[in-house]
Protein backbone atom coordinates (compact mmCIF):
# COMPACT_ATOMS: atom_id res chain seq x y z
CA UNK A 1 0.00 0.00 0.00
CA UNK A 2 2.58 2.29 0.75
CA UNK A 3 4.24 2.12 -2.54
CA UNK A 4 1.82 4.53 -3.91
CA UNK A 5 3.30 7.00 -1.45
CA UNK A 6 6.02 8.47 -3.49
CA UNK A 7 3.06 8.83 -6.38
CA UNK A 8 1.32 11.05 -4.43
CA UNK A 9 4.32 13.36 -3.69
CA UNK A 10 4.62 13.57 -7.93
CA UNK A 11 1.05 14.37 -8.28
CA UNK A 12 1.15 17.17 -5.68
CA UNK A 13 4.04 18.95 -7.25
CA UNK A 14 1.62 19.77 -10.12
CA UNK A 15 -1.31 20.98 -7.51
CA UNK A 16 -1.22 23.94 -4.83
CA UNK A 17 1.75 22.74 -2.62
CA UNK A 18 4.99 23.33 -4.31
CA UNK A 19 4.15 26.86 -5.41
CA UNK A 20 4.28 27.18 -2.25
CA UNK A 21 8.20 26.91 -2.01
CA UNK A 22 8.44 29.22 -5.09
CA UNK A 23 6.82 32.09 -3.09
CA UNK A 24 9.17 31.52 -0.20
CA UNK A 25 12.39 31.15 -2.24
CA UNK A 26 11.97 34.67 -3.31
CA UNK A 27 12.87 37.49 -1.41
CA UNK A 28 9.98 38.84 1.00
CA UNK A 29 7.43 41.46 -0.45
CA UNK A 30 5.00 41.41 2.36
CA UNK A 31 1.40 42.33 1.24
CA UNK A 32 2.84 44.84 -1.42
CA UNK A 33 1.10 43.05 -4.73
CA UNK A 34 -1.92 42.20 -3.00
CA UNK A 35 -2.68 46.21 -1.75
CA UNK A 36 -1.22 47.14 -5.23
CA UNK A 37 -4.24 45.07 -7.04
CA UNK A 38 -6.98 46.21 -4.55
CA UNK A 39 -6.03 49.66 -4.77
CA UNK A 40 -5.37 49.64 -8.47
CA UNK A 41 -7.75 51.29 -10.83
CA UNK A 42 -8.77 48.18 -13.11
CA UNK A 43 -9.42 46.42 -9.99
CA UNK A 44 -13.85 47.50 -9.42
CA UNK A 45 -14.13 46.74 -13.15
CA UNK A 46 -12.63 43.49 -13.20
CA UNK A 47 -14.21 42.81 -10.14
CA UNK A 48 -17.60 44.14 -11.64
CA UNK A 49 -17.14 41.91 -15.02
CA UNK A 50 -16.27 38.74 -12.75
CA UNK A 51 -19.15 38.52 -10.60
CA UNK A 52 -21.72 40.17 -13.19
CA UNK A 53 -20.82 37.13 -15.50
CA UNK A 54 -20.68 34.66 -12.76
CA UNK A 55 -23.93 35.57 -11.07
CA UNK A 56 -25.79 35.88 -14.06
CA UNK A 57 -24.22 32.72 -15.48
CA UNK A 58 -25.48 30.98 -12.04
CA UNK A 59 -29.13 32.57 -11.93
CA UNK A 60 -29.63 32.15 -15.81
CA UNK A 61 -28.46 28.59 -16.45
CA UNK A 62 -28.89 26.74 -12.75
CA UNK A 63 -32.45 26.20 -12.94
CA UNK A 64 -32.62 24.78 -16.22
CA UNK A 65 -31.07 21.50 -16.04
CA UNK A 66 -33.31 20.88 -12.86
CA UNK A 67 -36.54 21.66 -15.65
CA UNK A 68 -34.77 19.38 -18.60
CA UNK A 69 -34.82 16.54 -15.64
CA UNK A 70 -38.11 16.98 -14.61
CA UNK A 71 -39.06 17.11 -18.33
CA UNK A 72 -36.93 14.15 -19.08
CA UNK A 73 -38.36 12.10 -16.47
CA UNK A 74 -42.07 12.40 -17.93
CA UNK A 75 -41.57 11.24 -21.34
CA UNK A 76 -42.88 7.84 -21.64
CA UNK A 77 -41.10 6.17 -24.66
CA UNK A 78 -37.94 4.86 -23.50
CA UNK A 79 -36.36 5.13 -27.26
CA UNK A 80 -37.76 8.53 -27.34
CA UNK A 81 -36.00 10.03 -24.35
CA UNK A 82 -32.97 8.10 -24.94
CA UNK A 83 -32.53 9.88 -28.08
CA UNK A 84 -33.77 13.68 -26.61
CA UNK A 85 -31.24 12.60 -24.03
CA UNK A 86 -28.32 11.84 -26.30
CA UNK A 87 -28.91 14.89 -28.64
CA UNK A 88 -28.70 17.06 -25.64
CA UNK A 89 -26.00 15.91 -24.12
CA UNK A 90 -23.98 15.97 -27.42
CA UNK A 91 -22.33 19.34 -27.74
CA UNK A 92 -20.92 19.39 -24.37
CA UNK A 93 -18.49 17.23 -25.96
CA UNK A 94 -17.62 20.05 -28.37
CA UNK A 95 -14.65 21.69 -27.52
CA UNK A 96 -14.66 25.40 -26.41
CA UNK A 97 -12.61 26.65 -29.32
CA UNK A 98 -15.20 25.23 -31.81
CA UNK A 99 -18.43 26.56 -29.73
CA UNK A 100 -16.71 29.87 -29.83
CA UNK A 101 -16.08 29.67 -33.56
CA UNK A 102 -19.36 28.21 -34.34
CA UNK A 103 -21.12 31.41 -32.45
CA UNK A 104 -18.52 34.03 -34.44
CA UNK A 105 -20.05 32.12 -37.37
CA UNK A 106 -23.88 31.91 -36.87
CA UNK A 107 -23.03 35.46 -35.47
CA UNK A 108 -21.16 37.29 -38.11
CA UNK A 109 -22.71 40.80 -38.75
CA UNK A 110 -22.11 40.37 -42.62
CA UNK A 111 -23.01 36.76 -43.76
CA UNK A 112 -24.19 35.33 -39.79
CA UNK A 113 -27.80 33.50 -40.22
CA UNK A 114 -28.94 35.70 -36.92
CA UNK A 115 -28.25 38.72 -38.58
CA UNK A 116 -29.51 37.46 -41.69
CA UNK A 117 -32.96 36.22 -39.82
CA UNK A 118 -33.20 39.45 -38.13
CA UNK A 119 -32.11 41.70 -41.58
CA UNK A 120 -35.13 40.19 -43.37
CA UNK A 121 -37.68 40.77 -40.70
CA UNK A 122 -36.81 44.23 -40.89
CA UNK A 123 -34.10 44.56 -37.94
CA UNK A 124 -30.36 45.64 -38.39
CA UNK A 125 -27.32 44.24 -38.75
CA UNK A 126 -25.25 43.95 -35.09
CA UNK A 127 -22.00 42.86 -34.45
CA UNK A 128 -22.83 40.83 -31.43
CA UNK A 129 -19.28 39.68 -30.74
CA UNK A 130 -17.99 43.21 -31.06
CA UNK A 131 -20.20 44.51 -28.85
CA UNK A 132 -19.83 45.14 -24.63
CA UNK A 133 -22.85 44.66 -24.51
CA UNK A 134 -24.15 41.76 -25.12
CA UNK A 135 -20.39 39.79 -24.25
CA UNK A 136 -22.12 38.62 -20.73
CA UNK A 137 -25.39 37.13 -22.98
CA UNK A 138 -23.60 35.35 -25.45
CA UNK A 139 -21.44 33.91 -22.90
CA UNK A 140 -24.16 32.70 -20.77
CA UNK A 141 -25.97 31.60 -23.68
CA UNK A 142 -23.81 29.54 -25.45
CA UNK A 143 -22.92 28.22 -22.15
CA UNK A 144 -26.67 27.40 -21.53
CA UNK A 145 -26.65 25.76 -24.95
CA UNK A 146 -23.57 23.82 -24.15
CA UNK A 147 -24.07 21.94 -20.71
CA UNK A 148 -27.56 21.92 -19.89
CA UNK A 149 -28.31 18.57 -21.23
CA UNK A 150 -25.46 17.77 -19.34
CA UNK A 151 -25.94 19.06 -16.21
CA UNK A 152 -29.48 17.35 -16.11
CA UNK A 153 -27.87 13.97 -15.71
CA UNK A 154 -27.16 14.22 -12.19
CA UNK A 155 -31.21 15.38 -11.27
CA UNK A 156 -32.56 12.74 -13.99
CA UNK A 157 -30.70 10.19 -11.66
CA UNK A 158 -31.67 11.32 -8.34
CA UNK A 159 -35.59 11.33 -10.02
CA UNK A 160 -35.12 7.89 -11.44
CA UNK A 161 -34.29 6.78 -8.08
CA UNK A 162 -37.91 8.00 -6.58
CA UNK A 163 -39.79 5.46 -5.10
CA UNK A 164 -42.74 4.36 -7.49
CA UNK A 165 -45.04 3.81 -4.59
CA UNK A 166 -44.94 7.69 -4.16
CA UNK A 167 -46.48 8.23 -7.16
CA UNK A 168 -48.84 5.61 -7.16
CA UNK A 169 -49.76 6.87 -3.98
CA UNK A 170 -50.13 10.52 -4.91
CA UNK A 171 -52.35 9.26 -7.85
CA UNK A 172 -55.18 7.82 -5.53
CA UNK A 173 -55.04 10.67 -3.38
CA UNK A 174 -56.21 12.37 -6.56
CA UNK A 175 -52.80 14.20 -7.24
CA UNK A 176 -52.01 15.69 -10.92
CA UNK A 177 -48.87 15.79 -12.42
CA UNK A 178 -48.64 19.19 -11.54
CA UNK A 179 -48.85 18.21 -7.41
CA UNK A 180 -46.49 15.44 -8.15
CA UNK A 181 -44.10 17.85 -9.12
CA UNK A 182 -44.24 19.75 -6.18
CA UNK A 183 -44.99 17.58 -3.18
CA UNK A 184 -43.18 14.51 -5.05
CA UNK A 185 -40.02 15.53 -7.31
CA UNK A 186 -38.69 18.79 -5.77
CA UNK A 187 -38.59 17.48 -2.52
CA UNK A 188 -36.41 14.36 -3.59
CA UNK A 189 -33.93 17.07 -5.79
CA UNK A 190 -33.52 19.17 -2.69
CA UNK A 191 -30.45 17.88 -1.51
CA UNK A 192 -28.97 17.37 -4.88
CA UNK A 193 -29.42 21.01 -5.98
CA UNK A 194 -27.99 22.66 -2.76
CA UNK A 195 -24.74 20.71 -3.13
CA UNK A 196 -24.34 21.77 -6.76
CA UNK A 197 -25.45 25.08 -5.93
CA UNK A 198 -22.56 25.02 -3.07
CA UNK A 199 -19.85 23.79 -5.73
CA UNK A 200 -21.07 26.27 -7.85
CA UNK A 201 -21.17 29.10 -5.80
CA UNK A 202 -17.09 28.00 -5.00
CA UNK A 203 -16.15 28.79 -8.36
CA UNK A 204 -17.77 32.11 -8.56
CA UNK A 205 -14.67 34.27 -8.63
CA UNK A 206 -13.19 31.72 -10.96
CA UNK A 207 -15.23 32.14 -14.14
CA UNK A 208 -13.98 30.45 -16.87
CA UNK A 209 -10.82 31.92 -18.82
CA UNK A 210 -10.81 29.81 -21.75
CA UNK A 211 -14.58 30.85 -23.27
CA UNK A 212 -13.74 34.53 -22.05
CA UNK A 213 -10.42 34.21 -23.46
CA UNK A 214 -11.27 33.30 -27.05
CA UNK A 215 -14.59 35.41 -27.10
CA UNK A 216 -12.18 38.74 -25.96
CA UNK A 217 -11.47 41.23 -28.59
CA UNK A 218 -10.57 44.93 -28.34
CA UNK A 219 -13.93 46.20 -28.81
CA UNK A 220 -15.58 43.84 -26.23
CA UNK A 221 -12.69 44.31 -23.69
CA UNK A 222 -14.85 46.66 -21.36
CA UNK A 223 -16.69 43.93 -20.55
CA UNK A 224 -14.88 40.94 -21.41
CA UNK A 225 -12.04 41.57 -19.29
CA UNK A 226 -12.40 39.05 -16.04
CA UNK A 227 -10.24 38.07 -13.21
CA UNK A 228 -8.92 34.94 -14.96
CA UNK A 229 -7.77 36.79 -18.47
CA UNK A 230 -6.31 39.82 -16.22
CA UNK A 231 -4.12 36.78 -14.43
CA UNK A 232 -3.17 35.04 -17.33
CA UNK A 233 -1.80 38.58 -19.27
CA UNK A 234 -0.94 40.22 -16.12
CA UNK A 235 1.58 36.90 -15.78
CA UNK A 236 2.34 35.54 -18.66
CA UNK A 237 2.27 38.08 -21.61
CA UNK A 238 4.33 40.83 -19.13
CA UNK A 239 5.55 38.68 -17.05
CA UNK A 240 4.83 40.51 -13.37
CA UNK A 241 4.98 37.19 -11.89
CA UNK A 242 4.82 38.11 -8.22
CA UNK A 243 1.66 40.71 -9.65
CA UNK A 244 0.38 37.79 -11.00
CA UNK A 245 0.65 35.62 -8.07
CA UNK A 246 -1.00 37.60 -5.97
CA UNK A 247 -4.42 38.77 -7.61
CA UNK A 248 -4.94 34.60 -8.32
CA UNK A 249 -4.35 33.74 -4.98
CA UNK A 250 -6.30 36.56 -3.99
CA UNK A 251 -9.26 35.61 -5.89
CA UNK A 252 -8.53 31.52 -5.01
CA UNK A 253 -8.93 32.94 -0.91
CA UNK A 254 -12.40 34.72 -1.55
CA UNK A 255 -13.39 31.39 -3.44
CA UNK A 256 -12.74 29.37 -0.58
CA UNK A 257 -13.85 31.60 1.86
CA UNK A 258 -16.91 31.95 -0.37
CA UNK A 259 -17.62 28.04 -0.68
CA UNK A 260 -16.88 27.52 2.82
CA UNK A 261 -19.72 29.77 4.31
CA UNK A 262 -21.94 29.06 1.85
CA UNK A 263 -21.41 25.28 2.87
CA UNK A 264 -21.54 26.41 6.57
CA UNK A 265 -25.49 28.34 5.75
CA UNK A 266 -26.59 25.25 4.08
CA UNK A 267 -25.35 22.95 7.00
CA UNK A 268 -26.68 25.17 9.48
CA UNK A 269 -30.26 25.29 7.42
CA UNK A 270 -30.75 22.32 5.76
CA UNK A 271 -28.32 20.16 7.10
CA UNK A 272 -26.68 19.48 3.54
CA UNK A 273 -23.01 20.02 2.95
CA UNK A 274 -19.80 18.94 1.22
CA UNK A 275 -18.12 17.63 3.97
CA UNK B 1 -62.37 18.27 -9.77
CA UNK B 2 -61.26 15.09 -11.68
CA UNK B 3 -61.76 17.03 -14.84
CA UNK B 4 -59.54 20.01 -13.53
CA UNK B 5 -57.00 17.49 -12.76
CA UNK B 6 -57.24 16.31 -16.42
CA UNK B 7 -56.81 19.42 -18.00
CA UNK B 8 -53.94 19.83 -15.78
CA UNK B 9 -52.29 17.21 -17.22
CA UNK B 10 -53.07 17.66 -20.39
CA UNK B 11 -51.40 21.53 -20.20
CA UNK B 12 -48.70 19.30 -18.30
CA UNK B 13 -48.07 16.91 -21.29
CA UNK B 14 -48.01 19.58 -23.38
CA UNK B 15 -45.24 21.78 -21.68
CA UNK B 16 -43.36 18.47 -21.82
CA UNK B 17 -43.31 17.87 -24.93
CA UNK B 18 -42.80 21.92 -26.17
CA UNK B 19 -39.98 21.66 -24.06
CA UNK B 20 -38.17 18.45 -25.66
CA UNK B 21 -39.10 19.72 -28.91
CA UNK B 22 -37.39 23.43 -28.12
CA UNK B 23 -34.17 21.44 -26.39
CA UNK B 24 -33.94 19.22 -29.45
CA UNK B 25 -34.17 21.75 -32.16
CA UNK B 26 -31.92 24.43 -30.19
CA UNK B 27 -29.20 22.09 -29.51
CA UNK B 28 -28.97 19.97 -32.60
CA UNK B 29 -30.17 22.79 -35.44
CA UNK B 30 -26.66 24.60 -35.05
CA UNK B 31 -24.77 21.65 -35.16
CA UNK B 32 -27.04 20.65 -38.15
CA UNK B 33 -26.49 23.62 -40.45
CA UNK B 34 -22.56 23.64 -39.84
CA UNK B 35 -23.25 20.24 -41.31
CA UNK B 36 -25.24 21.56 -44.42
CA UNK B 37 -22.85 24.18 -44.60
CA UNK B 38 -19.42 22.35 -45.14
CA UNK B 39 -20.97 21.18 -47.96
CA UNK B 40 -22.77 24.18 -49.90
CA UNK B 41 -21.46 26.56 -51.99
CA UNK B 42 -19.82 29.38 -49.94
CA UNK B 43 -21.34 32.33 -51.45
CA UNK B 44 -25.04 30.86 -50.93
CA UNK B 45 -24.06 30.30 -47.39
CA UNK B 46 -23.18 34.09 -46.80
CA UNK B 47 -26.21 34.47 -48.67
CA UNK B 48 -28.67 33.07 -46.23
CA UNK B 49 -29.89 30.22 -48.76
CA UNK B 50 -28.45 27.25 -47.04
CA UNK B 51 -30.72 26.96 -44.21
CA UNK B 52 -32.45 23.49 -44.36
CA UNK B 53 -30.36 21.71 -46.89
CA UNK B 54 -27.13 21.97 -48.66
CA UNK B 55 -26.60 24.20 -51.54
CA UNK B 56 -24.29 23.54 -54.42
CA UNK B 57 -22.94 20.46 -53.03
CA UNK B 58 -19.08 20.84 -52.94
CA UNK B 59 -16.34 18.46 -51.28
CA UNK B 60 -13.39 21.75 -52.32
CA UNK B 61 -13.46 23.16 -48.34
CA UNK B 62 -12.46 19.41 -47.22
CA UNK B 63 -10.00 19.24 -50.56
CA UNK B 64 -8.65 21.94 -48.64
CA UNK B 65 -8.63 20.60 -45.03
CA UNK B 66 -6.65 17.32 -46.52
CA UNK B 67 -4.17 19.76 -47.23
CA UNK B 68 -3.77 21.10 -44.56
CA UNK B 69 -0.29 20.10 -43.01
CA UNK B 70 -0.48 21.97 -40.14
CA UNK B 71 -4.00 20.39 -39.19
CA UNK B 72 -2.95 17.27 -39.73
CA UNK B 73 0.07 17.70 -37.60
CA UNK B 74 -2.25 19.22 -34.69
CA UNK B 75 -4.37 16.37 -34.96
CA UNK B 76 -1.61 13.75 -35.02
CA UNK B 77 -0.24 15.78 -31.69
CA UNK B 78 -3.76 15.43 -30.33
CA UNK B 79 -3.81 11.52 -30.91
CA UNK B 80 -0.62 11.31 -29.27
CA UNK B 81 -1.44 13.13 -26.07
CA UNK B 82 -4.87 11.94 -25.78
CA UNK B 83 -3.97 8.40 -25.95
CA UNK B 84 -1.03 8.68 -23.37
CA UNK B 85 -2.49 11.06 -21.53
CA UNK B 86 -5.59 9.37 -21.11
CA UNK B 87 -3.24 6.10 -19.78
CA UNK B 88 -1.20 8.37 -17.93
CA UNK B 89 -4.60 9.54 -16.34
CA UNK B 90 -5.80 5.87 -15.52
CA UNK B 91 -2.33 5.16 -13.90
CA UNK B 92 -2.00 7.81 -11.31
CA UNK B 93 -5.82 8.01 -10.68
CA UNK B 94 -6.98 4.71 -10.21
CA UNK B 95 -4.17 3.22 -7.73
CA UNK B 96 -4.84 6.51 -4.96
CA UNK B 97 -8.11 5.61 -5.83
CA UNK B 98 -8.39 2.02 -4.59
CA UNK B 99 -6.14 2.85 -1.46
CA UNK B 100 -8.40 5.60 -0.46
CA UNK B 101 -11.56 3.17 -0.35
CA UNK B 102 -9.88 0.78 1.42
CA UNK B 103 -10.88 1.32 5.27
CA UNK B 104 -8.34 -0.30 6.74
CA UNK B 105 -6.11 2.52 5.59
CA UNK B 106 -4.54 4.41 8.01
CA UNK B 107 -3.83 7.63 6.11
CA UNK B 108 -7.65 7.55 4.41
CA UNK B 109 -8.74 10.48 6.00
CA UNK B 110 -5.82 13.00 5.99
CA UNK B 111 -5.19 12.20 2.29
CA UNK B 112 -8.64 12.10 1.46
CA UNK B 113 -8.51 15.69 2.81
CA UNK B 114 -5.09 16.22 1.10
CA UNK B 115 -6.82 15.29 -2.48
CA UNK B 116 -10.10 16.94 -1.96
CA UNK B 117 -8.39 20.11 -0.57
CA UNK B 118 -7.02 20.46 -4.01
CA UNK B 119 -10.76 20.87 -5.77
CA UNK B 120 -11.60 23.81 -4.03
CA UNK B 121 -7.86 25.63 -3.61
CA UNK B 122 -4.82 25.89 -6.29
CA UNK B 123 -2.34 27.82 -5.95
CA UNK B 124 -3.15 29.45 -9.24
CA UNK B 125 -1.88 30.09 -12.44
CA UNK B 126 1.40 31.63 -12.27
CA UNK B 127 2.56 29.33 -9.49
CA UNK B 128 1.84 26.19 -11.26
CA UNK B 129 3.99 27.74 -14.56
CA UNK B 130 6.37 28.14 -12.31
CA UNK B 131 6.21 24.61 -10.96
CA UNK B 132 5.92 23.22 -14.69
CA UNK B 133 9.19 25.83 -15.75
CA UNK B 134 11.21 24.62 -13.20
CA UNK B 135 10.85 21.15 -13.68
CA UNK B 136 11.95 21.63 -17.21
CA UNK B 137 8.47 20.35 -18.87
CA UNK B 138 7.05 23.28 -20.29
CA UNK B 139 7.50 23.28 -24.19
CA UNK B 140 7.63 19.36 -24.47
CA UNK B 141 5.16 17.23 -25.53
CA UNK B 142 5.77 15.40 -22.07
CA UNK B 143 3.23 18.71 -20.47
CA UNK B 144 0.48 17.69 -22.08
CA UNK B 145 0.51 14.13 -21.34
CA UNK B 146 1.87 14.33 -17.69
CA UNK B 147 0.04 17.75 -16.40
CA UNK B 148 -2.94 17.63 -14.75
CA UNK B 149 -3.44 13.84 -15.45
CA UNK B 150 -4.51 13.69 -11.87
CA UNK B 151 -8.19 14.66 -11.60
CA UNK B 152 -9.74 14.39 -8.19
CA UNK B 153 -12.84 14.39 -9.41
CA UNK B 154 -12.30 11.53 -11.33
CA UNK B 155 -10.47 9.94 -7.96
CA UNK B 156 -13.56 10.08 -6.37
CA UNK B 157 -15.68 8.49 -8.96
CA UNK B 158 -13.29 5.71 -9.17
CA UNK B 159 -13.30 5.85 -5.03
CA UNK B 160 -16.73 5.29 -4.62
CA UNK B 161 -16.91 2.62 -7.20
CA UNK B 162 -14.22 0.40 -5.27
CA UNK B 163 -16.06 1.16 -2.01
CA UNK B 164 -18.98 -0.16 -3.23
CA UNK B 165 -18.23 -2.31 -5.28
CA UNK B 166 -15.20 -4.73 -3.80
CA UNK B 167 -16.15 -6.10 -0.21
CA UNK B 168 -13.34 -6.45 2.19
CA UNK B 169 -14.86 -9.94 2.20
CA UNK B 170 -13.15 -10.52 -1.02
CA UNK B 171 -9.85 -9.34 -0.10
CA UNK B 172 -9.98 -11.77 3.44
CA UNK B 173 -11.07 -14.65 1.27
CA UNK B 174 -8.03 -13.87 -1.21
CA UNK B 175 -5.69 -13.26 1.81
CA UNK B 176 -6.74 -16.91 3.03
CA UNK B 177 -5.93 -17.99 -0.42
CA UNK B 178 -2.26 -16.60 -0.15
CA UNK B 179 -2.65 -13.33 -2.43
CA UNK B 180 -0.65 -10.39 -1.51
CA UNK B 181 -1.56 -6.91 -1.67
CA UNK B 182 -0.35 -5.58 -4.75
CA UNK B 183 -1.39 -9.24 -6.85
CA UNK B 184 -5.09 -8.81 -5.50
CA UNK B 185 -5.03 -5.49 -6.58
CA UNK B 186 -3.85 -6.89 -9.91
CA UNK B 187 -5.62 -10.05 -10.66
CA UNK B 188 -8.98 -9.02 -8.62
CA UNK B 189 -10.01 -5.18 -8.39
CA UNK B 190 -8.70 -4.55 -11.84
CA UNK B 191 -11.14 -7.02 -13.88
CA UNK B 192 -13.99 -6.48 -11.28
CA UNK B 193 -14.13 -2.66 -12.33
CA UNK B 194 -13.48 -2.51 -16.00
CA UNK B 195 -16.87 -0.26 -15.90
CA UNK B 196 -15.05 2.68 -13.76
CA UNK B 197 -11.80 1.98 -15.25
CA UNK B 198 -13.38 2.65 -18.76
CA UNK B 199 -15.51 5.57 -17.37
CA UNK B 200 -12.43 7.57 -16.15
CA UNK B 201 -10.59 6.33 -19.27
CA UNK B 202 -13.24 8.12 -21.82
CA UNK B 203 -13.36 11.78 -19.34
CA UNK B 204 -9.70 11.78 -19.72
CA UNK B 205 -9.84 11.11 -23.46
CA UNK B 206 -12.86 13.90 -24.57
CA UNK B 207 -11.10 16.10 -22.01
CA UNK B 208 -7.52 15.79 -23.90
CA UNK B 209 -9.26 15.46 -27.13
CA UNK B 210 -10.58 19.15 -25.98
CA UNK B 211 -7.59 20.66 -24.45
CA UNK B 212 -6.39 23.93 -25.02
CA UNK B 213 -5.53 26.04 -22.42
CA UNK B 214 -2.31 24.20 -21.25
CA UNK B 215 -1.25 23.95 -24.82
CA UNK B 216 -1.69 27.83 -24.85
CA UNK B 217 0.48 28.19 -21.91
CA UNK B 218 3.03 26.01 -21.77
CA UNK B 219 3.67 25.67 -25.42
CA UNK B 220 5.67 27.62 -27.65
CA UNK B 221 7.06 25.34 -30.82
CA UNK B 222 4.72 24.86 -33.36
CA UNK B 223 4.87 21.34 -34.25
CA UNK B 224 3.85 20.46 -30.95
CA UNK B 225 0.45 22.15 -30.99
CA UNK B 226 -2.22 20.26 -30.73
CA UNK B 227 -5.76 20.25 -32.68
CA UNK B 228 -7.48 22.88 -30.77
CA UNK B 229 -4.32 25.49 -30.88
CA UNK B 230 -4.35 25.42 -34.60
CA UNK B 231 -8.02 25.26 -35.18
CA UNK B 232 -8.17 28.57 -32.75
CA UNK B 233 -5.49 29.98 -35.33
CA UNK B 234 -7.55 28.92 -38.33
CA UNK B 235 -11.30 29.99 -37.22
CA UNK B 236 -11.16 32.74 -34.94
CA UNK B 237 -7.79 34.55 -36.38
CA UNK B 238 -8.52 33.64 -39.60
CA UNK B 239 -4.85 32.33 -40.19
CA UNK B 240 -5.52 29.94 -42.77
CA UNK B 241 -3.48 31.27 -45.59
CA UNK B 242 -0.25 31.42 -43.28
CA UNK B 243 1.81 29.76 -44.68
CA UNK B 244 1.22 31.95 -48.33
CA UNK B 245 -1.27 28.94 -49.62
CA UNK B 246 -2.11 30.17 -53.25
CA UNK B 247 -4.32 33.72 -53.00
CA UNK B 248 -6.46 34.70 -55.91
CA UNK B 249 -8.81 37.62 -55.08
CA UNK B 250 -10.12 38.70 -51.45
CA UNK B 251 -14.01 37.49 -51.25
CA UNK B 252 -12.94 34.16 -53.00
CA UNK B 253 -10.46 33.57 -49.98
CA UNK B 254 -13.27 34.56 -47.27
CA UNK B 255 -15.00 32.56 -49.30
CA UNK B 256 -13.12 29.66 -49.55
CA UNK B 257 -12.08 30.66 -46.02
CA UNK B 258 -15.74 29.90 -44.68
CA UNK B 259 -16.12 26.84 -46.39
CA UNK B 260 -12.91 25.43 -44.58
CA UNK B 261 -13.99 26.91 -41.21
CA UNK B 262 -17.43 24.96 -41.62
CA UNK B 263 -15.18 21.75 -42.90
CA UNK B 264 -12.66 22.76 -40.04
CA UNK B 265 -15.30 22.26 -37.39
CA UNK B 266 -16.65 18.65 -38.77
CA UNK B 267 -13.27 17.15 -38.96
CA UNK B 268 -12.21 18.19 -35.66
CA UNK B 269 -15.02 17.53 -33.60
CA UNK B 270 -16.77 14.07 -35.47
CA UNK B 271 -14.62 11.86 -34.06
CA UNK B 272 -15.65 12.48 -30.22
CA UNK B 273 -19.46 12.57 -31.73
CA UNK B 274 -18.99 9.41 -33.93
CA UNK B 275 -18.15 7.67 -30.49
CA UNK B 276 -20.24 9.58 -27.95
CA UNK B 277 -23.66 7.85 -28.89
CA UNK B 278 -22.70 4.54 -28.54
CA UNK B 279 -20.66 5.30 -25.04
CA UNK B 280 -23.09 7.48 -23.77
CA UNK B 281 -24.30 5.10 -20.86
CA UNK B 282 -20.76 4.72 -19.37
CA UNK B 283 -20.61 8.60 -19.48
CA UNK B 284 -24.16 8.96 -17.35
CA UNK B 285 -23.04 6.13 -15.33
CA UNK B 286 -19.56 8.15 -14.49
CA UNK B 287 -21.90 11.61 -13.78
CA UNK B 288 -24.08 8.85 -11.80
CA UNK B 289 -21.20 7.41 -9.33
CA UNK B 290 -20.00 10.77 -8.86
CA UNK B 291 -22.93 12.22 -7.81
CA UNK B 292 -23.53 9.42 -4.74
CA UNK B 293 -20.98 11.71 -3.17
CA UNK B 294 -19.81 14.91 -4.17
Amino acid sequence: MFNYAPMYGVLMAFENFSPVKGILGSPWAGLKYFDRFVHSYQFSALFVNTLGLSLYLLLASFPLPIILALTFNRVRGRAARGAIQTISYAPHFISVVVVVSMMSILLSPTSGLVNLLSQSLGGKAVNYLAEPSWFKTLYVASDIWQHTGWNSIIYFAALSAIDPELYDAAKVDGAGAWLQVIRIELPCLAPTIVVLLILNTGSIINVGFEKTYLMQNALNLSSSEVIATYVYKVGLQSLQYSYSAAIGLFTNVISFVLLAAVNLFARRVGGASLW
Amino acid sequence: MARRIKTGDLAFDLIVFLICAVTVVAVAYPLYFIVIASFSDPVAVRSGEVWLSPKGATLEGYRRIFENERLWRGYLNTILYTVAGSFFGLAVTIPPAYALSRRDFRLRKPLNFYFIFTMFFSGGLIPTYMVVNKVGLSNSAWVMIVLWGFNTYNMIIARTFFESNVPSELLDAARIDGCGTTRFFLKIVLPVSQAVISVIFLFNVVWKWNEYFTALIYLRDQALMPLQIVLREILLQNDMFRNGQGASGASTIANLGDLIKFGIIIVSTVPVMVLYPFLQKYFQKGVMIGAVKG
